[in-house]
């Protein structure tokens, strides 16, 4: 196995200035990444920031325009089989197999990673871990949304990948099969899983760092707490004085308030005093860097 | 063991998984066998008149004709068809996604589609002897005749079937390919004897493997003396072999390349790209 010449500790993914380009648009500016052994990390963004194409390239799926790039130690288009073995792999939508078995598709796909893999997951068990053990008989086309995503996710698992990607992993989902996959992926403990969404409360709730990705640039990447510093004390102030709504954001909200109260004192009415969240910083962040851009 | 060979032996049972798939669905076996019925029972219906200077019926002389024309329709355009609607659905990117997985999809396809091939031809052959008089099914020659034949022309056609597959973006496109062949089974003498066309066509019939697979089954099923109808009052096997042969041999060279172009391009949201 290679490992990156420099003193950085090797990483599981690793770009430097990934840039890609159709045509006359550019779609990733220079994407610097990583991801460290056991992370979980979530590369958030709205539509179009390039998610989907920097997870693609990734996979060895897209060849890049530039930039240097390692996945497991080996730039994804030379990667050869014996490295996509060590890859699970969950793209955004799959209508496929669908006149084949939960079970018997499973079973299949799992005997191409024998040859690589010390060892893969034994079929029974994996349908266990995501729940499919009362479907493991059915026709994959009749499973409803959150259930097919579920097989994908158990797809991507057969080889006991060393790194799974996960592509918009509950977009259309209802709250109940949202909540019942992200507990699935906490399940998989150890596993190293990059990730890509545009909500943001499924990164927090899942991811140990966000990588916040906007118009082709890394805006932001931290943990949620982190991004959240990034902005912290900044506070929006509500109330209401003399019958009329007043809403300012103040970087010192208490002694805003503190002077507030010395001068009007009891006229001081519905006060309402909100910290910024994880949601203020990511929009923040968004508009900024499209204002930038635009 | 040599992943390699994991994948030849998961071909395989792609190949088994599906064609017990389509075997075991009445709806899309009967989408399978409705043409074939169709051309039987006009052929029966109408083709009681005998063969220009042989005492035998046309109807009869054409169900080894029917059979050839159908082999191609399912094997050829039932690959290609298959290729292009995986796809769309995903399915050849989740070959890709696994490691050799693509040598499996490949092989597991062309499987399926040769099982199905011959199947529907069995399924059709066995009621035709019984209906229609003259075919010849107690010979051990017409058995031997009927395997190798097929077993050329499968190789023969069904890596076209892939390189269609693998040019043509979707379904719908693939339907333009139709156009062409039934011009080929209007001239590769498969409802009548192909010496009734004009010498010029008979030479367009005879560079497609359509007319040698006929041909072939025709010596297999009817009686001998009916190779009078043919081209050099013979059936020609020598050059049956040689013509089928050298379809093949093009057909397997090219299909890997072309494959492997196909799969290269393969990824999630190439056609979401391609359209906006």
């Amino acid at each position: 196995m290679q490992t990156n010449d420099n003193q950085r500790k090797p990483s599981v993914v690793d770009t430097r200035g990934l840039r890609m380009r159709y045509g006359p648009t550019d779609v990733l500016k220079g994407v610097d990444l990583t991801v460290g052994q056991g992370e979980v990390v979530a590369l958030l963004g709205p539509n179009g920031a390039g998610k989907t194409t920097t997870i693609e390239i990734l996979e060895g799926f897209r060849k890049r325009s530039g930039g240097d790039v390692r996945v497991l130690g080996v730039d994804p288009d030379e990667g050869d089989e014996a490295w996509r073995a060590r890859l699970g792999v969950v793209l955004q939508s799959w209508r496929d197999h669908g006149r084949w078995r939960v079970r018997e598709l499973l079973s299949y796909l799992s005997a191409f990673y024998e040859p690589y893999r010390e060892q893969v997951f034994d079929t029974d068990e994996l349908i266990d871990v995501v729940g499919l053990a009362e479907h493991a008989h059915k026709r994959i086309g009749t499973l409803s949304g959150g259930q097919r995503r579920r097989l994908d996710v158990a797809v991507g698992l057969v080889g006991r990948p060393d790194l799974l990607f996960l592509d918009e992993p509950t977009v259309g989902f209802d709250p109940e099969a949202r909540r019942e996959f992200h507990e699935l992926v906490r399940r998989l403990t150890g596993t190293t899983i990059l990730l890509t969404t545009h909500d943001l409360t499924e990164a927090e709730k899942l991811a140990d760092r966000i990588v916040i990705l906007v118009s082709g640039r890394v805006v932001a990447d931290g943990t949620a707490a982190e991004l959240a510093a990034r902005i912290a004390g900044k506070a929006e102030v509500r109330y209401r004085l003399d019958g009329q709504e007043h809403v300012l954001s103040a970087a010192d909200s208490t002694g805003y308030v503190r002077e507030l109260f010395a001068e009007h004192g009891k006229a001081v009415e519905d006060l309402e005093v909100r910290r910024a969240d994880l949601e203020d910083v990511y929009l923040a962040l968004v508009r900024e860097s499209e204002e930038v851009t635009a | 063991m040599n992943p390699r060979v994991v994948a030849l032996r998961a071909g395989v049972r792609r190949g088994r998984i599906e064609f017990g798939q389509t075997m075991t669905n009445a709806g899309e076996l009967i989408g399978w066998l409705w043409l074939p019925v169709v051309a039987l029972v006009v052929m029966y219906a109408f083709g009681d008149g005998p063969l220009p200077g042989v005492d035998f019926s046309l109807g009869a002389q054409s169900v080894p004709g029917i059979l050839a024309m159908n082999a191609v329709f399912t094997g050829l355009m039932g690959l290609a068809m298959a290729l292009t609607m995986d796809r769309e659905d995903g399915t050849l990117l989740r070959a890709k996604a696994t490691p050799n997985g693509m040598l499996a999809y490949v092989i597991g396809k062309v499987l399926g589609k040769a099982g199905l091939t011959v199947a529907v031809l069995l399924l059709m052959l066995l009621p035709a002897v019984f209906v229609f008089d003259g075919l010849e099914p107690g010979r051990v020659s017409t058995w031997v005749t009927l395997a190798w034949v097929l077993l050329l022309g499968l190789l023969a056609t069904l890596p076209i079937g892939a390189i269609l597959g693998a040019v043509f973006g979707n379904a719908q496109s693939l339907g333009f390919v139709m156009l062409p062949i039934m011009g080929l089974v209007a001239v590769s003498g498969v409802f009548y004897p192909i010496t009734a066309l004009p010498g010029w066509l008979q030479a367009v019939g005879q560079v497609f493997p359509l007319y040698w697979l006929g041909l072939g089954l025709r010596s297999a099923m009817l009686p001998d003396a009916l190779a009078v109808a043919e081209i050099g009052d013979s059936w020609r096997h020598l050059e049956t072999v040689v013509a089928l042969g050298a379809w093949a041999v093009v057909g397997f060279a090219l299909a890997p390349v072309v494959l492997r172009r196909m799969a290269r391009r393969e990824s999630g949201s190439g056609r979401a790209a391609a359209v906006s």
